[in-house]
């Protein structure tokens, strides 16, 4: 029963958080926004049991829900393509985004299954009111001691909200580490080649997805 | 100095396979990818199964270990705090190792960050880099996994400073040496799966956040930020991203939505770049 409560519970959640994201969004401030996000993510994953259960189904509904609105994928993947982007067509750089956003989705959603009794800390912002480039700073602290893991956020203004594009984990920036994958693969096969080694690693990602789901 | 002629021999060994790559930090690319499958063997054979037992113990004996581990590190840090002029740091090292030794029962217990002395950790390559010394191209030593050549060079400094080291019966050291290696690899158990999954190529992506990494702690986590080679600026597809196009739905590589918000303007560094100032990466030569 306790179960079947707290999925209504998030499922209403998320829906709440679709139908007035635009308009509740606008004002928001970046480091607001990030903190808000970040602690429903990591409040949900802590209480859901069948997150905790390892079930990755879930996790990449909460992450679909709650983060992927916030999200510029087509800018972070223009980055990481750096200057073989232009040379993409249209449609390329379509698939290019989707494969991308969803193999980010998969490892976002294999970090939180690892949530447990982690608590985040958020640096004061150095930004004027007049930015459209911020860059957030947080930090996870882990029960366990030890170093905090750095986690800072890079995020742009738009009509609809501050949006992120890139992420920093632990000093490492998400677009320059992929920045040398992508390159790689573009020189051993193109645009398309690219492509299809992020779908083959999705379609191994999905189906291993699938095992955890169990129901 | 045992450690010091056995670096000096590896790092000829590595200007003779120096031979012409793509990144301009990564030179030994041939012999750092060898060594990179060569410790991954080992880690798949021996070091992680170890450290997933290791894992399956009660968390006090697991936190135990890194503590105690830790603080034998505490001690360097605070010097190489003071070397690089960070005296408030240094001394908040001192007496973190202090409380630790005696009422953390030699490091097992650490009192000190309850108390609000934080762990930091620094090396002599960090005090390097602080100095204005550059990392010099990325090296894959062997079990001991990525470093720069500027760090290798430095290794025997550091590793003279380690009391662990000097420790007798060597039998003692080297049981000790094996268990802190393991506490350390089941520390970054979960981040290691995670990079076999996010990862199109294993070892440019180890090397491509190493390097970042290491430079972010040379600057203590706040380095310089880089600019974008080639920036497209916002994509103004709002909502777009939102739409059902995620992994939980089946119809994620023919996702028949309109194609407007993939037409990208390419404003290259316009009024996008703002805050990003450039400066000169460390990996420039």
């Amino acid at each position: 029963m306790n179960v079947f409560k707290k999925l209504f519970a998030v499922a209403g959640f998320a829906f709440a958080g679709l139908a007035f994201a635009p308009a509740a969004l606008a004002q928001e401030a970046p480091d607001a926004l990030v903190k808000r996000i970040s602690q429903e993510v990591l409040e949900t994953a802590k209480t859901d049991k069948d997150i905790q259960a390892g079930n990755q189904k879930r996790v990449l509904e909460l992450v679909e829900a709650k983060i992927l609105p916030h999200v510029d994928f087509q800018r972070m993947t223009a980055l990481a393509a750096g200057r073989f982007w232009r040379e993409a067509t249209p449609e390329q750089q379509k698939q290019l985004t989707n494969e991308f956003r969803t193999l980010l989705v998969y490892t976002y959603s294999g970090a939180i299954s690892q949530v447990k009794d982690q608590k985040l800390e958020f640096k004061p912002m150095r930004a004027d009111a007049s930015d459209t480039e911020v860059e957030v700073r947080s930090q996870v602290l882990q029960p366990r001691g030890g170093d905090p893991i750095q986690l800072n956020y890079r995020l742009e203004k738009s009509p609809s909200g501050w949006k992120i594009y890139d992420v920093n984990v632990l000093g490492a920036w998400l677009v320059e580490t992929y920045k040398g994958n992508f390159a790689a693969e573009i020189s051993k096969g193109g645009i398309d080649g690219l492509i299809k080694a992020l779908s083959d690693r999705n379609k191994r990602l999905a189906a291993s997805a699938a095992k955890t789901a169990k129901s | 100095m045992g450690p010091a002629l056995r670096i000096m021999t590896l790092t000829a060994v590595l200007a003779l396979t120096g031979c012409a790559t793509t990144h301009p930090q990564d030179p030994f690319e041939k012999f750092n990818r060898a060594m990179f499958q060569f410790n991954d063997t080992v880690d798949q054979a021996a070091v992680k199964p170890a450290a997933q037992v290791y894992k399956t113990l009660p968390d006090f004996v697991q936190i135990g270990v890194g503590n105690f581990f830790g603080n034998l590190e505490d001690g360097w840090t605070a010097v190489n705090n003071l070397l690089q002029g960070k005296v408030a740091d240094g001394l908040s090292d001192v007496m973190r190792f202090t409380f630790n030794s005696t009422f953390g029962l030699g490091g097992l217990l650490d009192i000190g960050s309850e108390a609000g002395l934080p762990k930091h950790k620094e090396d002599f390559g960090q005090t390097l880099g602080k100095w204005g010394v550059r990392s010099g191209p990325y090296v894959v030593l062997p079990i001991l996994g990525s470093s720069t050549l500027r760090d290798v060079v430095v290794l025997p400094v550091d590793i003279e400073a380690d009391p662990w080291h000097h420790l007798r019966p060597a039998h003692t050291r080297n049981i000790g040496s094996v268990v802190r290696a393991v506490d350390q690899r089941a520390a970054v158990l979960d981040a290691s799966n995670l990079i076999e999954e996010a990862a199109l190529d294993r070892y440019e992506f180890v090397r491509d956040a190493y390097l970042q990494r290491r430079q972010n702690k040379v600057y203590d986590g706040d380095p310089p930020s880089s600019a974008y080679e080639f920036d497209v600026g916002p994509s103004e597809a709002s909502g777009n991203s939102a739409a059902g196009s995620a992994p939980g739905n089946a119809a994620v590589a023919t996702n028949p939505e309109p194609v407007q918000g993939a037409v990208v303007e390419v404003e290259q560094n316009g009024a996008g770049a703002t805050n990003a100032k450039v400066v000169e990466k460390e990996s420039k030569q």
